[in-house]
């Protein structure tokens, strides 16, 4: 299975809640028309929930790079929430946990951004 | 796909594939070699680091190796040995040198979009090797088994 998307919006931030797969091809050509919809949207602040993904590869990561960067460089938040252990370790293992902030908790990560 | 040969049973035993340079060869290697591993006994966890391991080495082989040429294949064994399992990506691209490969872990490289599939094939497996051939790569991978 691919990954599948929905977006909710909690005040003035966007949730984009994601399943499935974030592997090269359609999963991460999903999420980045998800992201860029977000952002020319004017929705500049963004929690990507992960709780329901349960598989990423590089180019996966790659994806979440691309969209950290395209939403800070429009001056706005990327940040994510739910992250299942072995998404912790790819992040680990690729240092990217220096760059992406992450909550265990829905309604703390809801109030950084304010 | 164009199946060689089935022999998932037993120390020493190889199983071969061929494989077309598209994306949807990724999915099918790294199905077949992930019911392989649980044949063969392999944890769970183990059977997600295989999976993406030879996810990458796939991934490698058929975009940036063959570039997706319909002239191109992609081979694929799978050896099954007494420490556990190894696998043995070939594609018909014109090669690299690993040594040349940024470092994706550089600060500078951080926010690069690509370039983490052989750090991810070098945590996940136990051994990896990178062998330039006359007319391609080859990438043999390693994964322990623990007894």
């Amino acid at each position: 299975m691919s990954v599948k998307l929905s977006t909710r919006q909690v005040g003035d931030v966007t949730v984009i809640d994601a399943a499935g797969r974030i592997t090269l091809g359609e999963g991460t050509s999903t999420l980045r028309d998800a992201i860029r919809d977000s952002v020319s949207g004017g929705h500049k602040k963004i929690l990507l929930n992960l709780g329901e993904v349960n598989y990423i590869d590089s180019s996966g990561i790659g994806e979440l790079v691309s969209a950290f960067t395209t939403v800070t460089n429009q001056g706005g938040q990327l940040k994510l929430l739910s992250l299942n252990k072995r998404i912790q370790d790819l992040l680990q293992i690729t240092k990217l946990y220096t760059v992406f902030e992450a909550f265990d908790d829905e309604a703390a990560a809801i109030r950084s951004f304010s | 796909m164009d199946q060689l040969g089935t022999d998932p049973n037993g120390i020493g035993s190889r199983w071969e594939a061929v494989y077309r340079s598209e994306l949807t060869s990724v999915d099918e290697a790294e199905a077949q070699v992930v019911a392989l591993a649980e044949k063969y006994g392999f944890d769970e966890d183990d059977l997600h680091k295989i999976g993406i391991a030879l996810r990458e080495g796939m991934v490698n082989a058929v975009v940036h190796g063959n570039k997706y040429s319909a002239e191109k294949q992609v081979f694929l064994t799978v050896v099954r040995q007494e420490e556990g399992l190894s696998v043995i990506i070939r594609d018909q691209g014109a090669g690299f040198d690993l040594s040349q490969v940024p470092d994706p872990l550089a600060q500078e490289n951080l926010l690069r979009e690509s370039g983490r599939g052989i750090l991810l094939m070098q945590a996940f497996m136990d051994e990896f090797q990178v062998r330039r051939l006359s007319d391609g790569t080859e990438i043999t991978m390693v994964k322990y088994q623990a007894s």
